[in-house]
């Protein structure tokens, strides 16, 4: 079965052309990745498909914008995989 | 159409904002400054005018589920084809549909037909973001009253 960091990592792979072998758990989105805003949009929609859920971007930035949050932990891969988790067990509960 | 406005839709035909789904209809005039430079001789609504036909579509049937309270702003065009001229005085039906109601964005498929003939089609990703002032959100109520969106709903 694929663990939800592997589907991430395949579809942040696809979506912004960068070697799936580069994408880790450790690995900020952002910052490490080099992928913006725009296509995190388009990561977004595809990991709202593959689990059938809204993952909350909205309140994420808030969140960061009122400096409640740091961005490794939304953006981290492991972190962003355990917040999806959450948002897959809230959907299902 | 007010090509050189960017008063790309005339009139809201059908919405349904919790389907996600609107018809618009757009009248291309027979003169615009627009068609001076495109082409000279042959004048021939734009590709990019069309895509921001099926954008502002698109943008109303989102404005409308968001009950005005946020604006969308188009970020990725992808999948766009433009399958044929559309000249002036042409009568272009605009249909665009809800294809996935993210947080902080969205994304519709939309496409322009005239006399049942596929002019041109494509997927749009928008933002949606707070609007920047109030003299922009006014200015929209003011163009949805006008295009009969208010009406339509």
């Amino acid at each position: 079965m694929t663990t939800t960091f592997e589907a991430v990592a395949q579809i942040i792979s696809e979506t912004s052309d960068i070697p799936l072998e580069e994408i880790t758990p450790e690995k900020n989105a952002f910052t490490d990745l080099g992928i913006d805003s725009l296509d995190f949009l388009d990561i977004a929609f595809a990991i709202d498909k593959h689990f059938g859920i809204k993952i909350p971007l909205e309140q994420w930035t808030e969140e960061l914008n009122e400096n409640n949050a740091l961005v490794d932990e939304y953006f981290v891969l492991s972190k962003l995989c355990a917040r999806i988790d959450d948002v897959i067990a809230a959907k299902d509960a | 159409m007010l090509l050189e406005y960017f008063q790309m839709i005339d009139s809201v035909e059908e919405l349904d904002p919790d389907a996600g789904r609107i018809v618009a209809r757009a009248n291309v005039p027979m003169e615009s400054p627009v068609f001076e430079g495109h082409f000279p001789g042959s004048p021939l609504v734009p590709g990019v005018l069309l895509i921001e036909t099926m954008a502002q579509a698109s943008g109303f049937m989102l404005l409308s589920r968001l009950k005005f309270e946020k604006m969308p702003f188009l970020a990725n065009v992808t999948d766009a084809k433009m399958r044929t001229f559309v000249e002036p005085g042409a009568i272009l039906r605009v249909e665009a549909e809800l294809e996935h109601d993210g947080s902080g964005f969205a994304k519709t498929r939309a496409n322009i037909s005239s006399d049942g003939k596929k002019i041109c089609d494509s997927r749009l990703m928008f933002r949606i973001m707070p609007f920047p002032n109030d003299t922009l959100k006014s200015n929209m109520l003011d163009r949805f009253s006008q295009i009969g969106l208010l009406k339509a709903e």
